[in-house]
């Protein structure tokens, strides 16, 4: 079913909504500064809404089933959340107004910084990066800051481990560094001889995912920080898999100085079909002086009859403002309600169940497909969607034929280490019964694509579209449904 | 309540596993730091946790139980019933990103009506699927301008009206790139400024030359002569613009620029303390490739059946890796999906309603102000929906007085521009009825004048 | 895989024809095979600019991937193909022919000596697999 686009719904001289006549004396903007004509559409709000909820009808969502996306964290996404965010109180304030007229939404992010602190084992935090990936920026920002702050200049170079999460190497080189790979060793770590030879005083920083992106939590963790600490470097924690450790380790006693927190995964507020996203940063004592301004914090200490006047502090040698105001608000208010919801025990549920599911799948499936590291899995595992005695199919295939079976497909292509990697990372809020189903389809597709190919080739048959033509797409870049000089 | 697993389900799990405990799954971490404390409150139910942020939400004294003429960046205007009842449908917030088109058609489909509502709103050729915000859409107009010369033309101007938060971003974001050069001056001559002032600036090394359409402080100005200097010198022209206003005015496109960036929070998205917000970038076709962040593309299947993928991924991080010019992955999909409801709502006739309201109101607003004694109409040149009064007093302290009497004054713009002490910008939009504004100016000579 | 004899190749997979002085570069049949479908070359350089060994040449894209062309050899650019611009799609369909990229000027001919043969390329391509 095709649906067509709002244009083409589109009929002259209907009206979709109504605003008042204004109520003031008229004064006319001069002619001489009025745009002539608003190429936009005319529809009825019955038309708006029938279009829109067809196009949701399209999408596959974790309000319909298993989204076992590797590195994304796909859990369920608890309604309170939603409730939360649009509790007027909240949604309706304006982010300069005084201070003392939002001292509720102030409060609550400064308790948020105080939980993520005490999740991480950090000691200060910024709610202010818009995504993982800007957070990531704003963590190496903050190491060259800080050899900058000590006239330590030549450093240079970044090291960003083959195994580490997609963005690292884009968000080291934005920020002027040179990017430098470290390759893995037999089980999957960060290979600690070459590790030792690339380390020189030229490494301003690693920037390690751990658990990285093979599922796999580092063997000797300790001893990369420390080779890294040595010449002098910092260690950045890519928190794209935190929720395998929640309450299970804490990135800064592990050693880190710095780490992001993806609030859009790990504490469940909805992937809104590619963002919001929310990526605070974490750093040690020594780093505080630098995240980016401002940050939330009391003010005025409290009385016996007053409470203390939270407000905006400006860190004494901060990066500067990476957004605009103080941060993805509405998306804060989501991940406080769900660790309030959990407490420490809760939240450490989350980690130990998502770490069973991963590695309850991965049992029932390494029989069929072949498992690159033979170790146990954190919340995630890869494996290669390939086989010697099935030569046409690949990962593709396999990831477009679960959709017949009503599942989303894991991640695939990533990470580049494994050939024709297939990414599971099923979540906590999976249960035993949607496993078994996933797990007996990716079985089922085992066998089909050694008895017949061609059915996982032509892959999806039961979606609204089927395989679309993207070389069509990125050669004819039709990128708007209506503009005015087309027609 | 989100785990599903009974006991005897675990139990099972763990046998098929081959392990006796869950404890046993984490012995890769090392024993020292394994298990630790965390000193949290302990969880509560979804009823304790609601009464808790009803609590927080009511120590706060939000735009609605107040009068509100602040703006400077966000801008309380009324969310259409039917936006917010679409976008809570789960199939759209609780959707991944679209990199299965397959499964994906709804994402995809709103998407590329986005990037079509967004090209014909400013005058432009091509949108991308959003930015985080209107100061970090600024920031990549920094970053594409320096990747289009490839690092040969280093200057990038900034109009001294553009937001000063969008001015520090883009700093933030430029500063990594090697001896980037930043002009952002003062507003030197306060708001008898010409944007013909930043030209003798322009030299054979500027990339972008940036101005906000309308300015910081609610200006139309004529950027004719800048745009033609610009070009003239092979520079690029970026306009950071408020989607409301151009119901109304003339397209950037029409006065030349190469970029249009902006702050998409008034088209339907709430408030909400600053974010999420939602950032929008568009340009001309021949820049397409330069252009950061995701794209979607029409296409069809093998039944010729039109369809929608993310296209042009080849410049993305996940792909050109340390090569790619901007990391942003995540960005602001529903967000742009609101605006795409609102815009589609309102429609043609509505956006120009809007547009209208906001700037008859804002005018009224102006001239009532105006006649306070004490008070002077700075903004000379047309404005839209913002403007600039001289106060006989502080800012700040007539803002405290204000909120007493239940207003939210206008921003201080003391506060980032020294040179306008004492000097308010006041925000008008559709929100605010004749009655609230003449109530304003009566609450504004009450606390001047005692 | 096609590695015409007359050819010498780069480990980054670009080929060289060599004619007295001038070299004539472009991309091999297994680096296009190993992108797929092309949709966008831009070169990066000029007629007249001076190259280094190394130097980026040209910048391709597929649905799939991007790519930078090196220079195997230093000189002057002395000529542009003008036409992969509008019709990248070559670059799948004739690598050694149609697709040829820039032709140079050799700074120094010996250059060319430390590349691979067709066979020694054939071979390294073998290794890394299809």
């Amino acid at each position: 079913m095709v649906e067509p686009t709002i244009y083409e719904i589109s009929s002259n001289g209907r009206v979709g909504f109504r605003f008042p006549e204004s109520d003031v004396p008229r004064v006319d903007l001069p002619d001489r500064l009025k745009r002539s004509d608003l190429p936009f559409p005319e529809v009825s709000e019955v038309d708006v809404v029938r279009h829109f909820t067809h196009l949701s009808t399209l999408n596959y969502s974790i309000d319909k089933g298993f989204y076992p996306l590797g590195s994304c964290t796909m859990k369920y996404n608890p309604k309170v959340n939603e409730a939360a965010a649009r509790i007027p109180g909240f949604s309706a304030t304006h982010p300069l107004q005084p201070i003392e007229t939002v001292q509720g939404n102030l409060a609550l992010m400064y308790g948020l910084q105080e939980f993520l602190k005490e999740i991480s084992g950090f000691a200060a935090v910024t709610l202010q990066p818009s995504a993982g990936a800007q957070g990531e920026f704003v963590g190496v920002k903050i190491i060259k800051a800080y050899h900058q702050s000590r006239a330590d200049e030549k450093r240079t170079r970044i090291l960003v481990p083959d195994s580490a999460h997609g963005t690292n190497p884009a968000t080291s080189s934005m920020t002027g560094y040179e990017v430098v790979g470290v390759p893995s060793d037999a089980r999957g770590n960060v290979d600690l001889a070459s590790l030792r030879d690339i380390c020189d005083e030229t490494i301003a920083g690693l920037m390690l995912t751990n658990p990285n992106t093979l599922g796999l939590f580092d063997e000797n963790v300790l001893e990369v920080i420390e080779i890294v600490h040595q010449v002098g470097g910092l260690v950045y924690g890519d928190g794209a898999n935190l929720n395998a450790l929640l309450g299970i380790a804490r990135p800064g006693d592990l050693g880190f100085d710095v780490m992001h927190f993806n609030l859009h995964k790990t504490f469940s507020t909805p992937h809104g079909g590619g963002g919001p996203g929310s990526g605070p940063v974490a750093v040690t004592q020594k780093l505080a002086d630098f995240l980016p301004a401002p940050i939330i914090g009391i003010v005025e200490e409290a009385t016996e009859d007053v409470p203390p006047l939270y407000g905006f502090i400006t860190p004494p040698k901060t990066i500067g403002r990476v957004k605009a105001f103080h941060g993805q608000f509405g998306v804060l208010v989501r991940a406080y309600t769900y660790i309030r919801m959990h407490g420490p025990d809760g939240l450490r549920k989350i980690a130990e169940h998502a770490v069973l599911n991963s590695n309850y799948l991965l049992s029932l499936l390494r029989h069929r497909y072949t498992l690159p590291y033979d170790r146990t899995y954190m919340h995630e595992f890869v494996l290669e969607g390939v086989w010697a005695d099935a030569p046409d199919v690949q990962a593709l295939d396999i990831a477009k034929r679960l959709m017949d079976y009503n599942f989303h497909p894991p991640t695939n292509y990533f990470p580049l280490i494994v050939r024709e990697a297939l990414m599971i990372e099923p979540t906590e809020t999976e249960s035993k019964q949607e496993l078994d189903a996933f797990a007996t389809a990716m079985l089922k597709i085992a066998d089909e694509a050694h008895s017949t190919p061609a059915l996982l080739k032509e892959a999806p048959h039961n979606t609204p579209i089927g395989r679309l033509d993207e070389v069509k797409a990125a050669k004819e870049l039709v990128l708007c449904c209506w503009l005015p000089e087309q027609e | 309540m989100f785990i599903p697993h009974t006991e005897v389900e675990k139990k099972e799990m763990l046998k098929g596993i081959g392990v006796k405990d869950v404890k046993d799954l984490f012995t890769d971490v090392p024993e020292k730091f394994r298990y630790p404390k965390i000193n949290l409150p302990p969880g509560v139910t979804e009823m304790e946790v609601f009464a808790e942020l009803n609590d927080y939400a009511a120590a706060n004294e939000p735009v609605g139980e107040m009068v509100c003429f602040l703006g400077a960046g966000a801008y309380h205007h009324y969310v259409p019933a039917a936006v917010d009842a679409l976008l809570r449908r789960g199939e759209f917030y609780t959707a991944y990103t679209p990199y299965q088109p397959e499964i994906s058609q709804g994402t995809l489909q709103a998407i590329f009506e986005f990037q079509t509502l967004i090209a014909n709103l400013t005058g432009m050729d091509v949108c991308n699927a959003s930015h985080y915000d209107g100061a970090t859409a600024t920031a990549e107009a920094g970053v594409m301008a320096y990747h289009h010369f490839r690092g040969k033309r280093k200057k990038i101007i900034l109009s001294p009206a553009v937001n000063p938060q969008y001015q520090e971003v883009l700093c933030s974001y430029l500063c990594g790139f090697e001896d980037v050069d930043i002009h952002s001056g003062k507003l030197h001559g306060g708001l008898s400024d010409q944007p013909s002032d930043l030209g003798a600036l322009i030299d054979d090394q500027t990339a972008l030359v940036v101005v906000q359409y309308p300015d910081f402080l609610g200006r139309i100005q004529d950027f004719s002569s800048l745009v033609y200097a610009a070009h003239q010198s092979g520079a690029l022209v970026a306009f950071v613009v408020n989607p409301i206003a151009l119901g109304l005015l003339k397209t950037p496109g029409e006065l030349g620029a190469d970029i249009v960036v902006g702050e998409g929070q008034p088209l339907g998205i709430p408030l909400s303390f600053g974010g999420p917000y939602l950032g929008f970038f568009a340009t001309r076709k021949e820049y397409v490739r330069k252009l950061s962040g995701r794209l979607v593309g029409e296409t069809t299947d093998a039944q010729g059946r039109r369809g929608y993928v993310l296209t042009l991924t080849a410049r993305e991080q996940h792909i050109r890796r340390e090569k790619a010019t901007s990391n942003i992955c995540s960005n602001q999909g529903l967000m742009a999906l609101a605006a795409t409801i609102y815009m589609s709502l309102v429609g043609k006739h509505g956006m120009r309603q809007v547009a209208d309201l906001c700037y008859q109101k804002a005018h009224y607003a102006a001239s009532e102000i105006a006649k306070i004694p004490g008070f002077q109409l700075v903004s000379k040149e047309p404005f839209f929906h913002e403007f600039v009064v001289k106060c006989p007093s502080g800012i700040d302290e007539i803002n405290r007085d204000l909120l007493d009497m239940g207003f939210i004054g206008g921003y201080d713009l003391g506060q980032t521009h020294p040179e306008l002490t004492n000097q308010m910008l006041v925000a008008v939009t559709e929100m605010n009825s004749k009655e609230d504004i003449d109530a304003f100016a009566a609450a504004l000579q009450e606390v001047t004048h005692g | 895989m096609n590695t015409p004899k007359n050819l010498k190749y780069a480990s980054s997979d670009e080929w060289v024809l060599i004619e007295g002085d001038v070299a004539t570069l472009g991309v091999s049949d297994y680096a296009q095979d190993q992108l797929s479908d092309v949709v966008f070359f831009e070169t990066t350089v000029a007629v007249g600019d001076t190259l280094e060994k190394n130097a980026i040449i040209a910048t391709i894209e597929s649905v799939k991937a991007a790519a930078d062309v090196k220079s195997s050899v230093s000189g002057k650019v002395i000529e542009i193909n003008e036409a992969l611009a509008d019709t990248p799609e070559l670059i799948n369909s004739d690598p050694y022919g149609a697709a040829w990229m820039i032709k140079v000027e050799l700074a120094n001919p010996q250059e060319a000596e430390v590349l691979m043969d067709a066979e020694a390329y054939a071979a390294f391509c073998e290794t890394r697999g299809h």
